[in-house]
């Protein structure tokens, strides 16, 4: 295993996320802030509880998926994806590195960048409302494999993309939509029945589901399910990343 | 001495069919400079990438100071160091961030010391953390250059390094690499500038078409396949060549005082004597004498139009 190399993506990215610090940081902040002056004092004044939470509190969660869903997929992408833009992903393919430590190094980078925007977001959902959290230990290993799961799905968005367009395609037309469908600012037990039957085939909503039961202990669906959902997902993506560096596909001919 | 660089029947056939490489064999010994030179698409970087590990190769073995690439790439691409054809630079670093990062992939342990060496080697000692955006592309190539020693490789690969670079800037280059070479490093630079395969190589591989049309210590490929040309002035003009010196295939330059002889070193008999006896038969008087050695060019030029 070569950890220099490792190592060295890992501080090159993260350099990166703290040079930009404006943009990686601030505005993921800013954006939460908005949601929750929106949804949850304009909009939840006129919506005492959800489930038996305020409705400000009960939109946390969501919130703090959103924006870890959005950021890991998103760093993770551009991550990968800057280096063949610009030529220098040369130097990965020439460097004694196989793919377990690259993948390893991009997608830490990525994944850690989103969770301390998570941190950073409940810290700053605490100053909006009370918040308590029901079981610290799978709210922690819920925010971890989100973030290392999208973080996954991002890498490999980043090493199909042939442009910038196409990078940001999936983000907008697939997990914006998925996360807002999802269960982020409502209780999927809020809709119509045949809406909910539908609402299950959106992966999103297991997460989402499990992230919000670790914080009051209510869930739409089984907390197993969506341990063994988040599981699948990540699975999935790791079996399409070794698919990938095995094939060369879009990396070397 | 076994070769640091060993090519066996090396075939690369890309995706959409094309075959880059058809059957090359090659060996680079240790500390010399080899020259890989060939026309435009003719397969050069293509072998380059294939020995790095950048493209895959379809058949055949390479071997990096007696390790597979395949097999044993960490091993194998541990002592390569690449610069690319291309200025692939992130505008927003500087040398020594980019240095280190290069460094840390090939799994080395941190050594600023050792990186500031290189980069003040290179005359980018006050530039080390200067953004790369404002530097000019000659400072460009040598960061690049100094990303590719950065982990202390025993083999240095140099995409052509002079492409689309002004003559000073060559020079420069040049100065570079035999800077490196004087170090023991071992260079296998890809170029289609016949001047500069001249210039700085050692042994020069002629590459066409995917093929190794042949591979010679450059001086020997000189003298080897070199011809050379016997200019006589004449003090006088004349109109056409006298029928006495038509065998010789002479050629009468344009105001009439001057023939050009072409032979070749390596007959046995070159024709000089006998053509200097017939000129003076012939009533010629000559007023001067020179050779000119055949440049690499022509018999590049000689060699590929043969090929095709």
């Amino acid at each position: 295993m070569n950890f220099g190399a490792i190592r060295a993506i890992f501080l090159y990215e993260m350099a990166r996320f703290f040079r930009t610090l404006t943009q990686s940081l601030i505005s993921p902040v800013i954006s939460t802030s908005l949601y929750f002056v929106v949804f949850g004092a304009a909009i939840g004044s006129r919506i005492d509880e959800v489930e038996g939470v305020s409705y400000g509190a009960f939109i946390v969660p969501g919130l703090i998926m959103l924006s870890v869903m959005t950021q890991a997929t998103s760093n993770a992408s551009f991550g990968i994806y800057f280096p063949k833009f610009i030529g220098t992903i040369y130097e990965h393919l020439s460097a004694p590195v196989n793919f377990i430590e690259i993948t390893i190094g991009y997608v830490g980078a990525a994944a850690t960048k989103s969770l301390i925007i998570g941190v950073i977001i409940l810290v700053t959902a605490g100053f909006f409302v009370d918040l308590q959290i029901a079981h610290p230990v799978a709210m922690v290993a819920f925010l971890l494999l989100t973030c290392i799961s999208f973080a996954l799905l991002g890498f490999i968005i980043g090493i199909w993309a042939g442009n910038f367009e196409q990078l940001q395609l999936i983000p907008l037309l697939v997990i914006t939509p998925l996360v807002f469908l999802g269960g982020s600012f409502y209780s999927i037990t809020m809709l119509p029945p045949a809406w909910q039957v539908v609402t299950l085939f959106n992966p999103v909503v297991y997460l989402i589901s499990g992230f919000r039961w670790a914080f009051f202990g209510t869930a739409d669906v089984p907390v197993a399910i969506s341990l063994i959902a988040i599981t699948v997902f990540t699975g999935l993506c790791l079996a399409a990343i070794w698919w990938i560096f095995k094939t060369g596909w879009r990396l070397r001919q | 001495m076994p070769a640091i660089v060993k090519v066996t029947d090396l075939t690369k056939r890309y995706n959409d069919g094309f075959e880059a490489l058809k059957g090359v064999n090659l060996e680079i010994e240790e500390g010399e400079i080899i020259a890989l030179l060939g026309p435009n698409g003719a397969g050069k970087t293509t072998l380059i990438s294939t020995i790095c590990g950048i493209t895959m190769p379809t058949s055949g073995t390479i071997t990096v100071g007696g390790y597979d690439t395949v097999t044993k790439y960490r091993e194998a691409r541990a002592q390569i160091g690449l610069v690319p054809q291309e200025l692939n630079l992130e505008p927003f670093e500087t040398p020594m961030r980019t240095t280190r990062f290069s460094r840390g992939l090939f799994g080395k342990p941190p050594n600023d010391a050792y990186l500031k060496e290189v980069l003040t080697e290179l005359s980018l000692g006050d530039k080390l953390d200067a953004g790369i955006r404002t530097l000019s592309g000659g400072m460009k190539r040598r960061v690049l250059i100094a990303k590719a020693l950065s982990h202390e490789p025993r083999v240095l690969f140099l995409d052509e390094p002079t492409a689309g670079v002004d003559v000073e800037l060559r020079k420069e280059m040049w100065a570079v690499v035999d800077k490196l070479r004087a170090n023991g490093t071992t260079i296998i630079l890809t170029t289609h500038y016949i001047e500069e395969a001249e210039a700085i190589a050692d042994r020069i591989a002629v590459i066409n078409k995917g093929e190794i049309l042949l591979v010679e210590r450059k001086d020997e490929l000189m003298r080897q396949m070199g011809q050379k040309v016997l200019r006589i002035e004449l003090t006088a003009p004349i109109a056409e060549i006298p029928e006495a010196l038509a065998a010789y295939g002479l050629s009468l330059g344009e105001d009439g005082c001057m023939l050009d002889y072409t032979y070749d070193v390596t007959g046995e008999r070159t024709g000089i004597t006998r053509l200097l006896g017939d000129l003076a038969g012939a009533g010629l008087k000559m007023r001067d004498l020179h050779t000119k050695q055949s440049s690499l060019e022509e018999i590049f030029v000689g060699l590929v139009k043969e090929g095709a």
